[in-house]
């Protein structure tokens, strides 16, 4: 699996890694992120 | 998943190529982990939102994955995860995001 030229549909949580930091680390791949949000597992 | 971001999910992945399309989870558990996994996979596990009973397929990865870890910014993904991935239960979040690429 290789992330560079990958579309990426990042989804973090709260408590967690939150979407931003994913978005943040994907781009630093050379991916692509199409779609970012951060979740609340309750 | 919230509703409203699961209908976001099958918007965005029926109007485009999904061949080179994954998704990238940073979940601190493995439960939570394995919900979203299966919900972006196989369909909302709790019939609850617009994914019930939607097969995407989408590949699923884990942030704590080494394979993807080694391809990201070293520094970033300690400033990032580094906290995350001193007290998860990293080879059981693995092994379930894994378990939904295997079987989908």
């Amino acid at each position: 699996m290789n992330l560079k030229g990958t579309k990426i549909i990042a989804i973090g949580e709260r408590e967690g890694v939150t979407g931003p930091s994913l978005e943040i680390l994907a781009r630093s791949a050379g991916a692509e992120v199409i779609l970012g949000f951060t979740q609340c597992f309750v | 998943m919230d509703l409203e971001d699961q209908a976001e999910v099958q918007r965005m992945v029926e109007t485009m190529d999904r061949q080179h399309t994954i998704v990238l989870l940073g979940q601190p558990d493995p439960n939570s982990s394995a919900l979203f996994a299966e919900t972006v996979t196989r369909g909302d596990p709790t019939w609850a939102g617009p994914l019930a009973g939607v097969s995407l397929g989408l590949p699923v990865y884990h942030i704590l994955e080494p394979v993807v870890k080694a391809q990201m910014d070293q520094a970033l993904y300690e400033e990032h995860v580094g906290l995350m991935e001193m007290t998860a239960d990293v080879d059981e979040i693995v092994t379930r995001v894994q378990g939904y690429r295997k079987r989908d």
